[in-house]
This record gives structure tokens, C-alpha cells and sequence, in this order.
């Protein structure tokens, strides 16, 4: 358990050392999205009723935030250690892989959270909310950063370069991410749209995050958590899988 | 007791590469050995068998009794492992790197060992500072406190002098026989030959996958190298057939013989005084690991 703590630790020690890149910077990111995509919608755009659009694109603003970042964590920490070789210092000690598992998802999480309420905190001057249902915000925040850091895991471990890495960000993450209704509502989309919409699991983690601040949502949250869920434990096996072979790790 | 080392049948290809091709072999607990080979021999696959970073297709391993496989947890706590590469993480302090290796190993208040491995690799000094800021040879000592923090009873150094200055490697080597002589398994792996003489009780050499040879040193040097005789001649003579087949080198007036007994110098002078031969310069040559590696090689 020793071993786990302390991979836990030194993963989260990695993030807070560079706190400017890896907190401030996708803070201030989200802020800007926050006060131009706010300032040019506000008056044009009302997702649901009774809630305005600056209140409405918070939400979808922090957790998105959310899911880059953990994804962002544990996919760099992960490909910095191969490329510099240093993933040995990890890989020689007992630690399981169970634990390694662990310890680099919760580590990411967190600075996923980090992030999130960074943002939360700062947007608070520009909305203000009753949440709603708290729980569900808790929720989405840990099985959606979850979700993201095994991704994360596996593309550390897959990839050989950086732009591998890039290209998985940019590709994939990125698309998904600004494809989910962090900036609109799906019912204002074409019907087409709205059904590819369902087959995005980040639109489900968007949308049971937002429930949580205003009760509403495209669809039921029973419905995102158990979709989320689903998709996180196939990832988590897949993961899970690949750490026991040593795939890419242990040759 | 249970052998330091058991390796049985191992065997690892990387595609068309054979890299062990059956590997038996045990070191004692307490022994100083060494794994020599040129490049691609297999050493490194090796001992990353034996740490767990590759997995062989067949075989087993054990340290100090425990399979890497299926007691991992036991046979990694007994195995500290300098690794070839010069790495570090570019985060931390050498001191945090050191508490965080510990943690890695289960020790949560290892401050004084810490202490001790710093004060002995000569690191007190750096032992705050970023693992960037330290020179090459540094690195490497501060690769080898890392490999220690756990106080392994088997330590694998894989080729730990490369790049390290004269001054630092005597002080290393001061520091392992230390260990060595407290009861630590080392496990050597160099390119240094005259280091591996000096050094290891025994050797085994490897090439393509296979040992090629495994004695104590003694016994290698014995068996494969033979003292030798340097002349300088003040012109070249043609020696007669029996003497030009005792010679391992002419050029022009430089003479080389291999000789087992000193009795036969005396032999050997007379030979080439008998030929016409005016000795201006002469030197002996004690045997080195170089020719028996030189030699195991080439007849294998």
C-alpha cells in the first residue's frame, strides 16, 4: 500500500510543481471561453428556461476543463517517463499494477477537480447558482475524470512520440470534448445531430454534470451516469489489461 | 541457503533477434560477479529478466529465492538495479527522489539511510539540488543511491563507469566493495575489463544469448590468457621456425611472445640472440581479462 501512496503522491507532486502550466494555464483557458463566448451569446441564446446562457455554458466550462486535464495528466506524465527512461524508477519497485492503475487515475482526477473548481471559483463573479443536486456533480466529476485519465493511461502507454500524443489530443479528445454540448444544448441541433450526439459518451458527462447545477438536462441522469459507467469500466478493463500484459512497459 | 541468482532456461527473442538463447546460471549469495559481452550479447535482456522490465518467453528466474514472476513483490525487494541509461526525473531533488524510491519500496521513514548512501556516493552536497543541475558522473551515483534506498541484499550494476571519471569510479568501487564485503550480492555488468578482473570473484561471459564461459576469474585468466614477453629488436631478424611459432606478433623489430613459466624467457632471449637479434627495449606483460575475452570470443 506503501508503494501506491507514494506513486500517488509523486504524481500529484509532478502536476503541483508546474502548477502555472498545469492549473493556472486551463483556468485562464476556460475563463476566456467563459467571458467571449458569454458576452456574444448572452443576449441570443437561452438553453432552458430560467437559466441563461452565461450560467448555462459554466457547467460545460468546468467539466470540460475536467476531462482535459485529467487526461492530460496522466497521457504526459506517463509518455515524459518513457521517453525519458525514468518510467523504470516505477516499474522496479513491487508495486502492482493494480496499484500503478490506481495511483495515476486518482492522481489525475484530482488535478482534473483542481482545474474544475479553478474554474467554478473564478466564473462565480460572472453567475450565480443554487445547485441543484450536488451529488451528481461529484459524480460526473469522478467517474468522467476517471473515464479521461485511463484514456489518458492509454495513450501514455501507446504512443511512442509526442505528436502520437498530440494527435490523440487533438484528434479525438478535443472533437469529443467541443462536440458534447459544452456550448449549446442539443435540442437546439438538427435531429441527425442530436442522434450522433448520443453516441458521444462526453456529451452524456456534460450533460449529467449540468444536471447536478440546474436540474435540467437533455437527458436523464440516470441515463448519462449509467452510459459513463459503462464506459469507464470498459476502459478501465482495457487498461487494466494492457498494465498486466506490460504492454509498451515491460518488453 | 538459496542462491543470490537462479536463472534456468531462460530464453527471450525480440522478433528475428534471439537475445537469450538459453541461460543457466547461479551466483552465491555473496559473490562479486561479473556478466561480461560485447554489445547485443544479451546482458542487458538479462538482468531486465531479472528485474522484471522484460519477460522471457521461457525459464525462470529467482532472487534470493523468490520468482520474479510469481513472487514478484519478494524477489523485487531484494533486488536493487543501477540501470545502464543515464536517467532521472527531471522534477525532483535528488534527496526527494530518494524519499519518493523509498516510498515506492514501502519505507516511509528512511531518512538516515538516505543520509548514508548520500554521505558515502560523496551527494551530501547535491543532495537538494534538482537532478538536472548535477554532471553525468553525478547522475550515475545518484542511479546508484536510488538503487540502494531499499538496502537490497543483490545489487545489479549495469555498466555503472561509463562516462564516470577516473576519480568517481575508484570511489564507487571503494563504496561496493564496501558493500560487497557487508554481505550485498553484486552483480556486475562492464566494458571495463581490467574493472571485472579486478573486481569479481567470478564471471560468466555471454554471446549471442548463450554463456560462452563461466569460472571464477583466476580460472579464466589462467586458462585463456598467458603471460607475455615484449622485445624491441635494433633490426628486424628472420627467427628461426620454432621460435616464429612461439611469436603472437612481429612487426618489423617488435617482437611479442605468450609464455605460461618464466623459465621459458630465458629460452625465448637466447633464441632471438641466436637469430642475430639485438634486444634494445624488452617488456613483460602480465595475462588480463582482455585476451581471455579476445579469445573466448573468437573461438566461439
Amino acid at each position: 500500500m506503501q508503494g501506491f501512496n507514494t506513486l500517488l503522491y509523486k504524481e500529484c507532486l509532478r502536476f503541483w510543481k508546474v502548477g502555472f502550466q498545469t492549473v493556472l494555464s486551463p483556468v485562464l483557458t476556460a475563463v476566456l471561453y467563459l467571458l467571449i463566448f458569454g458576452h456574444v451569446l448572452e443576449d441570443h441564446v437561452q438553453p432552458y428556461p430560467g437559466v441563461n446562457y452565461t450560467a448555462f455554458l459554466v457547467p460545460g466550462l468546468v467539466m470540460m476543463t475536467v476531462l482535459q486535464n485529467a487526461f492530460a495528466n496522466s497521457s504526459s506524465s506517463l509518455i515524459q517517463s518513457k521517453i525519458t527512461g525514468n518510467i523504470v524508477f516505477v516499474l522496479l519497485p513491487p508495486i502492482s499494477y493494480r496499484e500503478f492503475y490506481a495511483a495515476y487515475v486518482i492522481a489525475a482526477v484530482l488535478r482534473g477537480a483542481m482545474c474544475g473548481l479553478g474554474v467554478l471559483l473564478v466564473s462565480l463573479p460572472f453567475v450565480s447558482f443554487n445547485l441543484a443536486e450536488p451529488a451528481w456533480i461529484v459524480a460526473f466529476t469522478l467517474l468522467g475524470g476517471a473515464f479521461l485519465a485511463s484514456l489518458g493511461v492509454i495513450a501514455g502507454i501507446w504512443a511512442d512520440k509526442f505528436d502520437q500524443l498530440a494527435a490523440f489530443q487533438n484528434f479525438l479528445i478535443m472533437p469529443l470534448t467541443m462536440l458534447s454540448g459544452v456550448f449549446y444544448s442539443i435540442h437546439s441541433l438538427p435531429a441527425f445531430w442530436q442522434g450522433v450526439s448520443h453516441f458521444n459518451p462526453f456529451f452524456f458527462m456534460i450533460d449529467g454534470f449540468r444536471y447536478g447545477f440546474f436540474g435540467v438536462s437533455d437527458v436523464s441522469p440516470w441515463t448519462s451516469i449509467g452510459v459513463v459507467t459503462v464506459c469507464f469500466v470498459v476502459l478501465a478493463v482495457i487498461t487494466l489489461q494492457m498494465l498486466a500484459r506490460g504492454y509498451k512497459l515491460r518488453a | 541457503m538459496s542462491p543470490a541468482i537462479r536463472i534456468a532456461g531462460v530464453t527471450k527473442r525480440f522478433r528475428s533477434l534471439q537475445a537469450l538463447a538459453g541461460v543457466d546460471l547461479e551466483i552465491a549469495q555473496g559473490e562479486f560477479f561479473g556478466l561480461l559481452g560485447p554489445n547485443g550479447a544479451g546482458k542487458t535482456t538479462l538482468i531486465s529478466s531479472l528485474a522484471g522490465l522484460a519477460r522471457p518467453d521461457s525459464g525462470t528466474l529467482e532472487v534470493m529465492g523468490h520468482d520474479v514472476v510469481r513472487d514478484y513483490r519478494a524477489a523485487r525487494m531484494a533486488l536493487g538495479v543501477v540501470p545502464q541509461e543515464l536517467v532521472f526525473d527531471p522534477f525532483f531533488t535528488v534527496r526527494e527522489m530518494l524519499v519518493l524510491q523509498s516510498g515506492y519500496f514501502g519505507l516511509k521513514k528512511n531518512d538516515a539511510w538516505i543520509d548514508e548512501i548520500l554521505h558515502h556516493l560523496d551527494l551530501t552536497s547535491k543532495a537538494n539540488a534538482n537532478m538536472r543541475m548535477l554532471s553525468g558522473g553525478m547522475k550515475r551515483r545518484a542511479l546508484v543511491a536510488q538503487a540502494l534506498v531499499h538496502r537490497p541484499p543483490v545489487i545489479v550494476l549495469d555498466e555503472p563507469t561509463a562516462g564516470v571519471d577516473v576519480e568517481l569510479r575508484q570511489g564507487l568501487w571503494h563504496f561496493i566493495r564496501k558493500l560487497n564485503r557487508d554481505g550485498h550480492t553484486i552483480v556486475l555488468t562492464t566494458h571495463y575489463l581490467e574493472e571485472a578482473e579486478t573486481l569479481c570473484g567470478r564471471i560468466a561471459m555471454l554471446k549471442a544469448g548463450r554463456i560462452v564461459a563461466l569460472d571464477t576469474t583466476a580460472n579464466l585468466l589462467q586458462r585463456f590468457a598467458s603471460h607475455a614477453l615484449k622485445v624491441k629488436l635494433a633490426a628486424p631478424v628472420v627467427l628461426p621456425a620454432e621460435l616464429a611459432a612461439k611469436a603472437t606478433r612481429q612487426e618489423g623489430a617488435e617482437l611479442e611472445f605468450g609464455f605460461d613459466r618464466f623459465d621459458e624467457v630465458a629460452e625465448l632471449l637466447a633464441g632471438i640472440k641466436s637469430a642475430g637479434g639485438t634486444i634494445v627495449d624488452m617488456a613483460l606483460g602480465t595475462p588480463d581479462m582482455e585476451q581471455v575475452f579476445v579469445g573466448i570470443m573468437n573461438q566461439n
